[in-house]
Formats: C-alpha cells, sequence, structure tokens
C-alpha cells in the first residue's frame, strides 16, 4: 500500500505554496507540452514524477489552467478517442506557447540565478562563525 | 487499460457527475475531460491494489473540492456566470431543432398578429379614426394566437381546445356587436377589463393539463410577471428604435410619422407580445426570474410608504379627499400590494420557515388593508351621493374583490408566521383565486354595457 499512486503527501515534502504553484503552472505545463502532446492525467503523472511527489497539485486544478493556456492561444486541443475507447482531450503546444516557453524559462532563470546568489551570499556570512552558541544543557537538573 | 467498470462504480460516477453538471461554471465538455481524469485515477488506483470504491473515494478526493474547483472555472471562464439566453446552446441536436423550430413559430405568430391588425384596413377601419374599434379589439388580435401557441407547445386536447375558441369568438362577438355609446364608460370599460378575462384563456392554454394543480397556476402566475417586465424592456428597445427611424430618415427629409404611427409602434407593440412570450418561455430555466427580485426590492419600501401614511394620517387628522379618483387609486394600490405578494410567494421556497422578509410582507398586505379601509369610510357614505355610474361599480367590484384576497392572504400569512399553518395554504388560496379576476372582468365587459345602457 505504499505504492506511489496511493502515498499522501509525504510528510517530510516540503508544501509548495499556492502563489508559488500557480506562478509555475504556465512553464510547467508548457514544457511537459512541448514534449509530446498529452492529456490532462498524463500531464499530472508527469508532474507527479518530475518534482519527485513534490509538487501536489490538486488535480482538478490542472483543468482551469490548461483552459486558460489555450485561451490565451498557447497551446490547442482536440477530442480523440483513447485505446480503452472513451473520449479523451489532448493538448499540443502552439509556436506561440513555446515562444512563451522560452520567455519563461528565461525570467525563471533570471529569478533561479538572483535567488542562488542570495543564498550563496547568505552562506557565506554564517561560515565564519561556525563556534557552538549553546552550551550543552546538563541533563536532569 | 480495460478497467473492471461495475455497475456501483458507474452509478457513483454518475452521481459525481450530477453534482459536476450543477456547478454553472463548468460545462458539458469540462465534466467529460474530468470524468475522462477520474476513470484513468480509478484504474491507476485499482491497478496498485485498491478496491473499486476505494479507488472512487481517492480519486474524487484528489480532483479536488467542488467548490474550489468549480471557482477556479469561473475565474477562468467568467462569462459562464453570466447566464446567455440568445447562445443557449443545447448539446443534443434534437433540443436544438426543437428550440429552432419553437423561434420560428412564434416569430410567425407575431407577423401574423401585426398582419391580423392591419387587416381591418383593407375595409376601411383606419387606425386613428375608428381607434375605438382597435381598442376594444385589441387583445383579440394577439391572445388567440398566443392561446394558439401554447396550446400547440402543450398538445392541448381537443375538449379544451373548443371551450377556448368558443371563449374567444364570445368576446369578439361581444366587444364588437354592443351598440356602444361613442367613447361611452361601458366601452373605455370593455378595453380594459377585456384583456383581464381572456387572459384567463391563455392561462389555461399555457398551463395545458396542469391549469387544475397549485403548481401549474403559480407558474402562470411566474409567466405573467416575466412577460410584462419583459415586454416593459422590449418596449423601450422598440421606442429606441422608432426614435432611431424617425431621425435617420429625417436627415435626408423624408417625414415618417405615418408610417411609424400606423405601422411600426402598433405591429411592435402587438408582435412583442408574442415575443415578449417566446422569450419568457425560452428563457425560463436559463435566467434568473426577475419579477421576485422587483418584489424584494419594493416591498419594504412599500410596507414603509403605507405604515408612515397611516401614520401621518393618523396624526394629522386629515382624512382622505372624497374625490372620485379615489377609489380607483386605492384599487391600484391594493392590486401593487397583491403583486408584491403574489410575486414574492411565486419565488418562495414554501419548506423555508418565516423569515424577517415575511413578516414585512405582512405589515405591508395589513397596512394596506387599513388605508384601504379608511378610504372606503370615507367614500362608503358618499357613494351614493355620486351615484352609481359603471365607473364607480367596477372600481367598487374590484376594491371588493382584492379586498377579499389580500384580507384572507393575511389571515393566512399570520397563522403560518405563528407556526399554525404551511405556507402552501398561501399559495392555494392564490392560485384558486385567479378565475375570480378573469370571472369579474366577464361581468364588466358582458353584463355592465346592456346594464348601463351602453353609456
Amino acid at each position: 500500500m505504499s505504492k506511489t499512486p496511493l502515498a499522501p503527501p509525504l510528510e517530510d515534502a516540503l508544501a509548495i505554496s499556492k502563489d508559488l504553484i500557480a506562478a509555475s503552472s504556465t512553464p510547467i505545463v508548457l514544457a511537459i507540452l512541448a514534449e509530446g502532446d498529452s492529456y490532462g492525467y498524463a500531464i499530472l503523472k508527469r508532474v507527479r514524477d518530475l518534482s519527485a511527489g513534490r509538487m501536489e497539485w490538486t488535480d482538478g486544478m490542472l483543468y482551469p489552467v490548461l483552459h486558460r493556456l489555450e485561451r490565451l492561444g498557447h497551446i490547442e486541443s482536440r477530442w480523440e478517442r483513447a485505446e480503452s475507447g472513451r473520449k479523451r482531450k489532448y493538448y499540443r503546444v502552439t509556436r506561440g506557447g513555446l515562444v512563451q516557453l522560452d520567455e519563461e524559462r528565461r525570467q525563471w532563470q533570471a529569478v533561479d540565478a538572483t535567488l542562488r546568489g542570495i543564498w550563496q551570499m547568505a552562506a557565506a556570512r554564517l561560515e565564519p562563525d561556525p563556534t557552538p552558541s549553546i552550551a550543552p544543557i546538563p541533563q536532569g537538573a | 487499460m480495460s478497467q473492471p467498470s461495475n455497475a456501483s462504480l458507474e452509478a457513483q460516477i454518475d452521481q459525481w457527475r450530477g453534482y459536476l453538471r450543477r456547478r454553472q461554471a463548468i460545462h458539458a465538455v469540462d465534466v467529460a475531460e474530468l470524468e475522462d481524469h477520474l476513470r484513468e485515477q480509478v484504474a491507476t488506483l485499482e491497478e496498485a491494489g485498491l478496491a473499486t470504491d476505494e479507488a472512487f473515494l481517492v480519486a474524487v478526493k484528489r480532483m479536488g473540492d467542488l467548490d474550489s474547483l468549480s471557482r477556479e472555472f469561473a475565474r477562468e471562464h467568467s462569462e459562464r456566470l453570466w447566464k446567455q439566453l440568445v447562445a443557449v446552446r443545447t448539446e443534443d441536436g434534437v433540443g436544438h431543432r426543437q428550440t429552432r423550430t419553437e423561434a420560428f413559430v412564434a416569430f410567425g405568430l407575431a407577423i401574423l398578429a401585426a398582419a391580423l391588425l392591419k387587416a381591418p384596413t383593407l375595409f376601411g377601419l383606419d387606425l386613428e379614426e375608428d381607434g375605438s374599434f382597435y381598442a376594444r379589439n385589441a387583445s383579440l388580435f394577439v391572445l388567440p394566437l398566443l392561446t394558439g401557441y401554447f396550446a400547440w407547445k402543450r398538445r392541448l386536447a381537443a375538449g379544451t381546445l373548443r371551450w377556448l375558441a368558443l371563449g374567444f369568438v364570445a368576446a369578439a362577438v361581444v366587444a364588437n356587436a354592443f351598440p356602444f355609446t361613442p367613447e361611452g364608460s361601458t366601452e373605455i370599460l370593455t378595453v380594459m377589463h377585456l384583456p383581464i378575462a381572456l387572459w384567463l384563456g391563455v392561462g389555461v392554454a399555457y398551463a395545458g393539463d396542469r391549469w387544475s394543480d397549485v403548481a401549474g397556476r403559480m407558474d402562470f402566475i411566474r409567466f405573467s410577471g416575466e412577460l410584462f417586465i419583459y415586454y416593459v424592456l422590449i418596449a423601450l428597445g422598440g421606442g429606441l428604435f422608432t426614435g432611431f427611424t424617425a431621425l435617420t430618415f429625417m436627415a435626408i427629409g423624408i417625414e415618417l410619422a405615418w408610417f411609424i404611427g400606423h405601422w411600426l409602434v402598433p405591429c411592435g407593440a402587438i408582435g412583442a407580445v408574442m415575443v415578449g412570450s417566446w422569450l419568457v418561455e425560452s428563457k425560463q430555466s436559463v435566467i434568473e426570474n426577475m419579477a421576485p427580485v422587483l418584489t424584494r426590492l419594493f416591498s419594504p419600501l412599500f410596507a414603509l410608504l403605507l405604515v408612515i401614511f397611516l401614520g401621518t394620517m393618523l396624526f394629522s387628522g386629515r382624512g382622505v379627499g372624497i374625490e372620485r379618483e379615489v377609489l380607483i387609486a386605492f384599487d391600484l394600490l391594493l392590486a401593487m400590494v397583491l403583486a408584491l405578494l403574489l410575486y414574492s410567494a411565486s419565488a418562495r421556497d414554501p419548506a423555508l420557515p418565516p423569515g424577517p422578509f415575511d413578516v414585512v410582507q405582512v405589515v405591508l398586505v395589513v397596512s394596506a388593508l387599513l388605508a384601504n379601509a379608511v378610504a372606503l369610510w370615507a367614500i362608503g357614505g358618499r357613494i351614493s351621493e355620486f351615484g352609481f355610474s359603471p365607473n364607480r361599480v367596477a372600481a367598487l367590484g374590484e376594491n371588493l374583490i382584492l379586498l377579499v384576497n389580500l384580507t384572507w392572504s393575511a389571515v393566512l400569512y399570520l397563522r403560518f408566521l405563528r407556526g399554525r399553518g404551511a405556507f402552501a395554504a398561501l399559495e392555494r388560496w392564490q392560485t384558486s383565486y385567479l378565475p375570480v379576476y378573469a370571472m369579474w372582468a366577464a361581468i364588466v365587459v358582458i353584463v355592465f354595457p346592456p346594464l348601463f345602457r351602453y353609456i
């Protein structure tokens, strides 16, 4: 019963904030679709695999995101009959979507680079003072 | 992926789909997309070893709760929260064809009504010179067609149809065979009361075989209110259209007054009855009813007005002026209060317990009754002095009818407020009272002219 589809969000998993998930959903979805046409369930599965379960999207919330991207013209959809016989809505990224993905990539890289610099500076400031500031507390006081 | 789609899973998915469908922001095509997702999730979970119903529960949980889901959909598709009447798209072709046929029939009947209205001109009856002929027959040009429209839609039984036809023929005979004094009181009374009497015929056709039900009649009341509102809206648009017609042609020096007065306005006014009815019919499940919204707004205002009016009258000691028109003014007031009562009742869930708005309604009705009692008291002594003209007898009769209705309504409403009766009793009282108005109107039309020697 501990196989991935059942696993609840791991206890030690990072709870990524809603805003961050919302902001990153566009590049993530576009990037996944840039690999090849796909549909809702498969996209979610891919997100889960890629993030090793750390990006917990509520399943249903993916669809409004897909619809927004479609309205903006970044992706387009079509209905196809899946091998199970059910109708399934496939999405593919458009040329405009690829441009947008590129733009998003540059923005995220800029954010990432900035944050990296900040983390490094913070780490450097902490390092020169490695002396333990707290003396061990005597047990049974 | 072939999943064991057992019956209980299908039933559960059906139910879940039903919940989704009720969300306005989530359309059928989205539901299909989400369902595909749900099924695949269930299948994956089953492969991982879960029982079907467990898999279903987990999959539904993962989908997210419906409220936030539909909120997200609404944010993306905000236009869906504005229900569109004209662009209603039915999913199946049959429904679509049905809607289109209905539209064609309704517009065809609207044109026919306009043609009927213009037909008497062929026999030399001019709209201006023979205005009284057109005034007396106005409702006869369109209401039989409207009745026919509903008879067609509801597939009315031949027996009912015969009675309705008989009624309309009788109305046409009475309106045209009586030797009215030109522009006399009885003629004006006929002009005003004939549509009210004939409206009952429309109601019988509208409700179809549900005319004997409280619900069927209540639907007719709702329809009447909505039609009134739609008619006013169409009239506003029609006024604009007429204005632009006149202005644009005036710019090139062509005077259109005759065309507007003889063709555009009368034909538009009569056709709008059909078009408005069709709109109300096709919108009823799509768009919120407007009449109850207006009653919500105006019931408290009218209640306040009446209470302040009564208070002022008591403190200042001013009596009601004994003008001849006072009775008619109070008739109109009672009719207004009745309409407020009726349309707030039409939108009320009978199962709900009494709330503050119900108290407002009771205050409204009781204060209207008190105001009317004061007016009747003031007039009562003098009525014989004025003499029993047809107008006054008609006004008095109407006052009496409304008085009886509102008094008993107040009793039923008070019982309901005190927990001694059901709200449904009030509904039943109102719906069974409907024929009374038509009967009185019919009496005014049929009995008054000969009784008062056609003055």
